[in-house]
């Protein structure tokens, strides 16, 4: 991050916050600035209260307290307005930072989800994650402790700076030398810091990545008994992480004990300096022992800004990352066409029906028509590529008719899942055109295109909570009874009874307490209670066996009956009964038929049917 | 529990007790600078006297450049001590890992031993680093700030033996009314984190069904959870700073009250007045890092938990006392075998088979009939339950562990490759293996082929997992490597399925012809793998339903029957 980006991230920030908690924020800031004057002043009234009101009465006999005492009660009602300043402004910090981080926790998951796929394919998702908790909470760290840290630490500097300038011009010059010459100092060893603790971050990644391999593949480190060698590789790797840890920590560790030293010895300077001049120059003692006192406190003060460096850094390369995601761009949905419930008239033309009847059309807000949802899907010279100039698909034409099954085949990066992508519009085409009972998709609401397509993919992803509601995720409105039955149909019903809680079983971290096939069945039924016209079914069954796949068939074919469906599948003996089977390589069409036509071509399929061809 | 981690402590013990020596000095001079800096305007600047203030300025410039060499060294052995300490955990640990048995890995799963591993050891480190910094100083910085108020005037110092306990009390009653909500803040993290993670990786189902509504309605419910349990945890820790201030204040304003009173009569001067001033603010101080290091203990715990947890556990399956090296032969006896994961719930059941040295058994049967728990069984990888298994007629838990592993050769059905060449990843069947050994075993595996059309042949470079492979030559490879331990037995887990059917008989024959002494069990869902083997298993729900031969179990066996009409031959390329 360049110094200009974070500057504007921290302007960007404090618009954030003041934009929400405006008047908390400046009630924050003028608590601030009171309570630390409060605090300095409180301070050097002691030095007062000494000079002023107690030496006098020492060797008086019987001394007038008085005076002193009234200094003494101004003294703790200053130092009263402190601390009701300090809780003050705590206080409404926390209102603020957590505020401003809900707020900036749910604008960024708000956009999140108006986010194109490419995102998700493009990002590492476990960056993705870290922005939702160690970046907010870097910069949780710096709205409710370095902000409050810098304004108290800065109006101190600054005003002992100033009362500096007034006392005498030629000590604050040297003191400016010296707090240079500190911050110098406490730069290079940030920088010696920041170098190892970056070399360590590396090392760390290695260790873990090492351990996160060996650990997976402890099996076969047992079946092979390569246990030393596992040990020694650990050892060397442990060994680096050692040294880079040790170097980054001393670093961090001296900091502290180097400035605030440093600090001190700027004091002595100044002390001598100060005593020579009062002594030769005849200046005022008071003005060289105030002086002092100023002193000390800048460079403490100095000191603790400085500490604060780092964790500003941090935050704002933070909120630099969560902005940049609230800065992407969001899914375009300009479609006009909307899906509608309908009515037949009697002459058998269609009318928008308020209620659920069944059946369902496209309504053209443009001509005002209305067009039976039937699922006729057609690709008419299809091109696309993900990265420009890279094509993966290259003039694909096809057509699938209401209730047909096209079957796609090929190997893996032949194209077949990119073309699911571009009908249901995760992607969109570069060249030709899509047609969904006719009409370019590009016309049609994304939300409404996609309910009428169902999905069912290889990696299967379910929500926590019970195994109900997961099947109902679809169609909210499904009953219990609706989606029993579509269990049944996908041969899920069978191993959700057997389950503790049946049908309640609560789903955790996706389903980790089912077998891979298991969730395949839940994702089959889940897309069968959503009831769409369409289907694509992307190696919905890879994980199931040949045998509980038979059963499962069953049920799929009842599922498919009626609708028009996508298969891709590895396993050929799933897309036998397809209407037609296409081929795919290199992002192109090299055979295309049915079954018993393709077997007749001996081509490609003919070769991957007979075993001659490995697929993967 | 802590003793157990200490003990990891060990060569870094004397770094340790260096830090807490330098940190000790350290405090010593940084109680006496504050008084040094006061002495230099009363006795020097004020009365101007030179000299006085050059001697004192002397001092202190010593003093400091002595405290800022304590500090450094410190800071420096405190950084060597905590991240040798959490080498020496991490080396414990992965060495106890080692000698765990499958089921020791899977109780913690693989995942969990990773976060242990990392994210705790890294826990535990701060935690130390902090102990012996801190813990010290704090105290100290207490005791001699005490110490010198007292000398100054022991009156005064019984103000903080009224102040220190009440500050004491409230610190630590934040802390512990604050710590356990704030591990409710974390537990709902972990709620927060799951949401993100389920919408990031289930990003297709929440806009293939325009779910993003929803969705949006979950993370808010959760987030709205988080800002509710962080509210109430930071609204009592923020009380912190006003309660130390206004002890810090009292603190000052009953010695102003008090202290002026003895300046006038004498029994205190105004330079020791603002040196007990100075002290007060130090006393308090100390308080409040005495209660963060309690704070970062109890944070800390259940890391030192977990990690105790993987330190301790026995590991399941150790060598018997007789350590037999040799096996004889290829020769597999079971003899009532039952096997169970979890008590009382038998996945083997009463399993007795008699395999003869040199021959090829297939093994088939649908999810969960327990395939590949019963040839896990033979080299074990998992003891029986009861029953006894025997190679070369005698006990698998007789033989050194080691020995019998190198002459069992699984290929498991969970493949893994490891970073690293070819060449790197077939030595692990033999260290010493030379390039005519690779040879061998490629062309029997059916590796050859594809590994000479790589440019860099056997130093082709394998990504992590393996993924620049297929899973085919993938599955390949791990054969090869298998075969280069000269096993007696070979065992292949479901370890074809993801070659061709041509390929994968061209290894089933060199299997026959170039290792014909080595028992061969093959596990597979497709029948084509299996139908040319001497015998064939069909397990069912954990028993053996038949054991016979290809033909005899086309007649005779329905389960067999029905896996073997259901896949007519050829039509499958997968499982």
């Amino acid at each position: 991050m360049n110094k200009k980006s974070k500057k504007h991230t921290l302007l960007r920030l404090i618009k954030y916050i003041t934009s929400y908690y405006k008047v908390q924020f400046i009630i924050i800031l003028f608590a601030i600035i009171l309570s630390s004057v409060c605090h300095v002043y409180g301070q050097s009234f002691l030095q007062t209260l000494i000079d002023d009101y107690i030496t006098p009465l020492i060797g008086v006999e019987n001394p007038i307290y008085t005076d002193l005492w009234q200094a003494i009660g101004w003294m703790a009602f200053v130092y009263a307005v402190g601390v009701i300043t300090t809780f003050l402004y705590s206080r409404l910090t926390v209102n603020v930072s957590q505020g401003v981080l809900k707020i900036i926790r749910d604008d960024m998951f708000h956009h999140m989800e108006t986010l194109p796929i490419r995102y998700f394919d493009d990002n590492n998702h476990g960056d993705i994650m870290s922005y939702y908790i160690n970046d907010t909470d870097a910069l949780r760290e710096m709205i409710s402790q370095s902000i409050p840290n810098c304004v108290a630490n800065g109006i101190i500097i600054i005003a002992a700076f100033i009362a500096m300038l007034f006392l005498n011009v030629y000590l604050t010059i040297v003191i400016v030398i010296g707090v240079l010459f500190m911050l110098t100092l406490a730069r290079f060893i940030g920088k010696k810091s920041s170098k190892y603790f970056i070399a360590r971050q590396k090392t760390v990644a290695k260790v873990n990545g090492y351990i996160e391999e060996m650990i997976d593949g402890q099996k076969v480190i047992q079946v092979f008994t390569h246990e030393d060698e596992a040990k020694k590789n650990f050892d060397i790797l442990n060994e680096e992480l050692f040294e880079n840890t040790k170097n980054a920590n001393t670093y961090a560790n001296i900091l502290m004990p180097v400035m605030s030293n440093i600090g001190y010895l700027i004091y002595v300077v100044i002390a001598i300096l100060g005593g020579f001049i009062a002594i030769k120059f005849n200046l005022s003692i008071g003005v060289i022992a105030s002086f002092l006192l100023l002193t000390r406190g800048f460079t403490m003060h100095i000191n603790q800004l400085s500490q604060q460096y780092n964790s500003i850094a941090l935050a704002l390369a933070g909120a630099n990352r969560i902005f940049e995601l609230i800065d992407e761009k969001s899914e375009e949905n300009n479609g006009k066409v909307t899906l509608v419930h309908a009515i037949k008239n009697e002459d058998g033309s269609l009318k928008v029906s308020s209620t659920y009847t069944g059946l369902w059309a496209w309504y053209n807000p443009d001509n005002d028509s209305l067009t039976e949802l039937k699922g006729d899907i057609q690709l008419k010279s299809v091109d696309f590529s993900y990265v420009e100039g890279k094509k993966v698909l290259e003039d694909i034409s096809l057509y699938a008719k209401p209730g047909q099954k096209i079957a796609f085949v090929g190997a893996t990066g032949a194209g077949k899942t990119t073309i699911a992508n571009l009908i249901n519009r995760f992607y969109d085409i570069q060249d030709g055109i899509i047609l969904y009972d006719g009409i370019d998709i590009k016309q049609i609401n994304k939300n409404d295109l996609r309910k009428s397509l169902g999905m069912v993919l290889q990696d299967v992803n379910l929500f926590t909570g019970t195994i109900m509601e997961n099947l109902r995720y679809g169609r909210e409105n499904a009953t219990d009874e609706e989606c029993i039955e579509a269990a049944r149909l996908a041969n899920a019903d069978k191993f959700i009874e057997k389950l503790p809680n049946g049908y309640d079983t609560i789903i955790t971290d996706n389903g980790d307490n089912l077998s891979q096939g298991q969730r395949q069945l839940l994702a089959i039924a889940r897309c069968a209670v959503s009831n769409p016209p369409v289907m694509i079914l992307d190696e919905a069954t890879s994980s199931i066996d040949t045998r509980t796949e038979k059963e499962v068939q069953e049920g799929m074919d009842k599922l498919m009956e009626g609708r028009t469906v996508f298969v891709i599948a590895h396993r050929l003996s799933t897309i036998r009964n397809a209407k037609a089977i296409i081929v795919l390589e290199n992002g192109r069409i090299i055979e295309r038929g049915n079954h018993e036509q393709l077997i007749e071509q001996k081509g490609k399929y003919y070769q991957l049917y007979t075993g001659a061809f490995e697929l993967e | 529990m802590i003793r157990q981690i200490i003990k990891s402590v060990r060569e870094y013990k004397n770094k340790s007790i260096l830090t807490l020596i330098f940190i000790t000095l350290e405090v010593f001079l940084d109680v006496l600078i504050p008084i040094l800096t006061t002495k230099i305007i009363d006795n020097g600047i004020n009365v101007k006297d030179i000299n006085t203030v050059l001697t004192i300025g002397i001092i202190l410039i010593f003093v400091s450049l002595f405290s800022l060499l304590f500090g450094w060294l410190s800071g420096k052995y405190a950084a060597v001590a905590s991240s040798g300490f959490a080498k020496n955990l991490r080396h414990d640990m992965y060495y106890k890992i080692q000698d765990y048995s499958f089921s020791n890995i899977e109780k913690f799963s693989s995942s969990s031993l990773v976060t242990r591993l990392t994210t705790d050891v890294n826990n535990l480190q701060m935690t130390y680093q902090m102990l012996i910094r801190i813990a010290v100083r704090a105290p100290l910085m207490f005791i001699f700030s005490l110490f010198m108020v007292f000398t100054i005037n022991s009156k005064l110092s019984l103000i903080f033996l009224v102040i220190a306990p009440i500050l004491g009390f409230l610190l630590f009653y934040i802390a512990n009314r604050a710590h356990p909500l704030f591990e409710s803040v974390f537990r709902t993290y972990d709620d927060l984190n799951n949401s993100v993670q389920e919408n990031v990786r289930g990003i297709r189902v929440v806009k293939s069904y325009v779910q993003e509504e929803t969705e949006i309605k979950k993370f808010n419910s959760v987030s709205s959870k988080i800002y509710k349990n962080f509210m109430k945890a930071e609204k009592l820790v923020v009380l912190n700073t006003p309660i130390m201030r206004l002890c810090i204040y009292t603190s000052i304003i009953i010695i102003s009250y008090i202290g002026s009173k003895f300046v006038i009569g004498g029994t205190l001067t105004t330079g020791e007045l603002t040196g007990v001033i100075t002290y007060a603010a130090q006393i308090l101080n100390s308080l409040m890092m005495l209660s963060m290091i309690y704070v970062t203990c109890i944070i800390s715990i259940p890391s030192m938990e977990r990690i105790v947890e993987v330190l301790n556990e026995t590991p399941t399956i150790r060598n018997s006392n007789k350590k037999l090296t040799e096996v004889k032969d290829g020769s597999i006896i079971f003899s009532d075998v039952s096997f169970a994961y979890t008590k009382d719930k038998n996945v083997l059941k009463n399993i007795n088979l008699n395999i003869k040295s040199g021959e090829m058994i297939g093994i088939i049967g649908g999810i969960g009939s327990s395939k590949s728990t019963l040839v896990n069984l033979i080299p074990r990888l998992y003891d029986v339950t009861s029953g006894s298994i025997k190679i070369g007629n005698v006990d698998v838990r007789d033989y050194d562990i080691k020995s019998l592993r190198d002459s069992v050769a699984v290929v498991l059905q969970k493949n893994v490759l490891f970073s690293g060449t070819i060449a790197d990843n077939l030595k692990w069947g033999n260290k010493e293996a030379t390039i005519e050994d690779f040879d061998r075993v490629c062309k029997i595996a059916c590796c050859d082929e594809f590994i000479s059309k790589f440019p860099d042949g056997y130093d082709t470079y394998i990504d992590q997992g393996g993924t620049n492979v297929s899973g085919g030559q993938k599955q390949r490879l791990c054969i090869a490597r298998a075969l280069l331990k000269h096993p007696k037995i070979i065992i292949l887990d479901d370890s074809t399925s993801a070659v061709d059917t041509k390929t994968d008989a061209i290894i089933r024959k060199s299997f026959r012809e170039k290792i014909p002494d080595v028992t061969k069990i093959i596990i597979a869902q497709r029948i084509s793998s299996i139908e040319d083997c001497d015998r064939v298993i069909v397990l069912d729900n954990g028993e053996i339903s038949a054991f016979d031969t290809p033909d005899n179990l086309l007649k005779s066996n329905k389960i067999y029957q029905e896996v073997y009409y259901s896949q007519t031959k050829g039509s499958d390329l997968d499982e």
